[in-house]
């Protein structure tokens, strides 16, 4: 990492300024053409090929009556699926982490995922549900989880490491429970609960796709608003609360957003797994900027997700392998890799 | 760090008064006392009670009576809950002592999760169906992830947070990669899911004999390293001081666990959190000595792991819970209970 800055400061007449990372500028505008960019290939991609020129014009609304069919009311939700959900799980990994603080504290490891599953597990094993009854429970297991963890956690306030631990105790019970779900399904419905369990963005419709745009578009600013506090926070809580960061309202209201962001993405996709981690991890290697780089992994969370499901519906033929499993195998590389990289470098 | 407020084992400081060490004895008998119980237990509680008397009759009259057969078809199943608990609880002891670790439990650790996905992997794409051909990749998968855990989680320098971040970690890639094989594969899912639970139900006599040498090998390993492990917790440069050979130590520790591990894993599928509750109730017990500590936890890690499994089979009855999800039920708020007693300056 070099020590010199190669940011500016932006100043307007009116004496405000704004300190501006060119470098983080120009590789957020890489992720987000990279996510659109996987997004016109996943939308083209599948049993019928569309070539991008004809989808792009599709979307500009000048199709024929076919292509408009298959784009607009087929792909396009899908991709809009994928592409908020990529970003909501970038978003709630990055937030996650820095409040933890540790590169580890993702909602995966701390047991978010695991409690969403519990709940979508409950409406399909028990009350055979129907997809939007399993996307409710979902969310509601997935709330529920992230109270229990934060109230579990809290003595005198939250502590991350303590958090963290408290949240790997959560996950182990949760995934006992799961487990045990598991064994009491027969065998077509574990086979539903296998494929919802590993995440998929097959068969997503628009009915998915406004509750989690409504959901993004209050929290993402809200979530930045917090951001200058969040920064000070890295730097320790006391130092922090020295700096005038009211420092338990601000973990409080971020751990709130970061649940409520992951528990909405796991009910929509399912528990797409190790996006939450890497996508803060690379953003972060790749902007080269201290801070917990929210907008970044934001974008390429959606970046990700998206790109993952395009190599999988390219490789392995349109709604074979969901995209949760080519995540998980190059999430967990990844993960491999991160623990020895940082472990060198005793950051974990 | 460990973080136990007295880590010197008082024992090898000076020879316990003997009243303390006939406590301890009589501590000791009255576990066993307990273990046979929670034995006797195992063998007449179920979908089927059996009186005292119908026990007594198929253990040692065995006339093929109903109650005959069905003490029959319990007493592998409690025969195997004996052996993979006093395994796992030997396991966990020992790790805690070797990573100086309260927090150190093989299920926790991943060292489980390894052995699972060795088994699943030997079973699934090389056809292995006996036990004793599986175990030995259960070995590999332990030892591999142990020694990764171990490696990923700071080596010496390791702390309570790291080793339990970079175990829970490669669990949860090793759990992706088995929810992967499962819906690759349909009779994969409906044979696994099961099996990843953690379950003593299909314990048969040859379940039993073909993992019992590799448990009382590790029984024994682990047994005989209490002595040097004691010098082991009190800190690198007293125990070379005291002319303990560290790195022997460590290794031979290393290969207890994974033996114990790897073989109950192997049997009975992954079993969490027996190796992390039992030495801490045992060590608040007996003081930090492991000579005592490692009989104490052979001794009631399988009273505990017997009591779940009789637990999960009276609460769900007529179907039953696994006793892998007993123990992390019961064994997951201990955890939390724990993390939340330390002080937070060594987390």
């Amino acid at each position: 990492m070099k020590t010199r800055s190669r940011s500016r400061a932006l100043r307007t007449p009116g004496g405000l300024s704004l300190r501006l990372d060119l470098r983080a500028v120009v590789v957020v505008g890489l992720f987000l053409a990279t996510a659109l960019a996987a997004g016109v290939a996943l939308i083209g991609t599948g049993d019928a090929h569309i070539p991008a020129a004809d989808v792009l014009r599709t979307l500009a609304g000048n199709g024929t009556a076919y292509q408009d069919f298959i784009v607009n009311e087929l792909r396009l939700p899908r991709v809009l699926v994928g592409l908020l959900v990529g970003a909501s799980l970038g978003l709630g990994g990055a937030l996650f982490q820095a409040v933890s603080r540790n590169p580890l504290g993702s909602p995966d490891v701390l047991g978010l995922s695991q409690g969403s599953t519990a709940g979508a597990l409950v409406v399909i094993v028990l009350m055979s549900g129907s997809a939007t009854q399993v996307t409710a429970g979902a969310l509601i297991g997935g709330l529920v989880t992230g109270l229990a963890i934060y109230l579990l956690a809290w003595k005198q306030g939250v502590h991350g490491y303590r958090m963290v631990l408290v949240g790997i105790g959560v996950s182990a019970i949760v995934t006992a429970v799961n487990g045990y779900l598991l064994t009491k399904a027969d065998l077509v419905d574990a086979a539903r609960a296998v494929v919802w369990m590993t995440g998929s963005l097959g068969g997503r419709d628009w009915d998915q796709v406004w509750p989690l745009l409504t959901l993004c578009a209050v929290l993402v600013p809200l979530v930045l608003a917090h951001a200058r506090g969040l920064r000070m926070m890295e730097m320790g809580d006391d130092t922090a609360a020295a700096l005038g960061v009211r420092v338990q309202r601000v973990r409080l209201v971020l751990m709130v957003c970061a649940v409520l962001l992951t528990a909405a993405a796991t009910a929509a996709a399912g528990p797409v797994s190790f996006v939450a981690l890497t996508a803060p991890q690379l953003a972060r290697r790749l902007t080269r900027s201290p801070g917990p780089n929210l907008v970044p992994s934001l974008c390429m969370g959606a970046a990700l997700l998206v790109t993952a499901d395009w190599a999988s519906q390219r490789a392995f033929g349109a709604d074979q392998l969901p995209v949760g499993v080519v995540t998980g195998v190059l999430g967990g590389g990844y993960l491999l890799w991160l623990l020895v990289t940082e472990r060198r470098a005793g950051r974990i | 760090m460990l973080v136990d407020s007295s880590p010197v084992p008082r024992a090898e400081a000076a020879p316990a008064p003997p009243t303390r060490r006939a406590a301890r004895a009589l501590g000791l008998l009255l576990s066993v006392v307990m273990l046979v119980l929670a034995a006797l237990a195992s063998i007449a509680v179920g979908a089927k009670a059996l009186s005292p008397d119908q026990v007594w009759h198929g253990l040692f009259h065995d006339t093929g009576t109903y109650g005959d057969v069905v003490v029959d078809e319990r007493l592998w199943r409690t025969v195997l809950g004996l052996l993979a608990g006093a395994a796992l609880g030997l396991a966990g002891s020992v790790l805690q002592a070797l990573t100086r670790n309260p927090l150190a439990d093989p299920g926790l650790l991943g060292i489980n999760a390894g052995a699972s996905a060795a088994v699943v992997t030997a079973i699934t794409y090389f056809g292995v169906t006996s036990l004793t051909g599986y175990v030995w990749f259960a070995f590999l998968g332990a030892a591999a992830v142990g020694a990764l855990v171990w490696f990923l989680g700071g080596s010496r320098g390791a702390t309570p947070v790291r080793l339990a971040l970079a175990g829970t970690a490669i669990s949860a890639a090793l759990y992706g990669y088995l929810q992967a094989v499962m819906i690759i594969d349909d009779s994969a899912l409906g044979r696994m899911r099961f099996w990843t639970v953690g379950s003593l139900a299909s314990a048969t006599h040859s379940t039993v004999t073909q993992v019992l040498p590799f448990l009382a090998a590790g029984t024994l390993l682990a047994l005989a390293l209490a002595r040097p492990l004691n010098a082991v917790e009190m800190g690198d440069d007293t125990a070379r001081a005291l002319g303990a050979n560290l790195d022997r130590t460590r290794a031979l520790a290393m290969l207890a666990a994974t033996v114990l591990c790897g073989a109950a894993t192997a049997a009975c599928g992954p079993i969490m959190f027996v190796g992390l509750m039992v030495p801490h109730a045992v060590r608040s017990l007996t003081g930090p000595d492991l000579r005592w500590i490692l009989p104490y936890a052979a001794v009631l890690s399988p009273v505990l792991l017997l009591g779940a499994d009789v637990v999960g089979r009276i609460v769900a009855r007529p179907a039953e819970l696994q006793v892998g999800i007993v123990t992390a039920i019961l064994g997951g708020p201990v955890f939390i209970l724990l993390v939340r007693r330390r002080r937070t300056a060594q987390l």
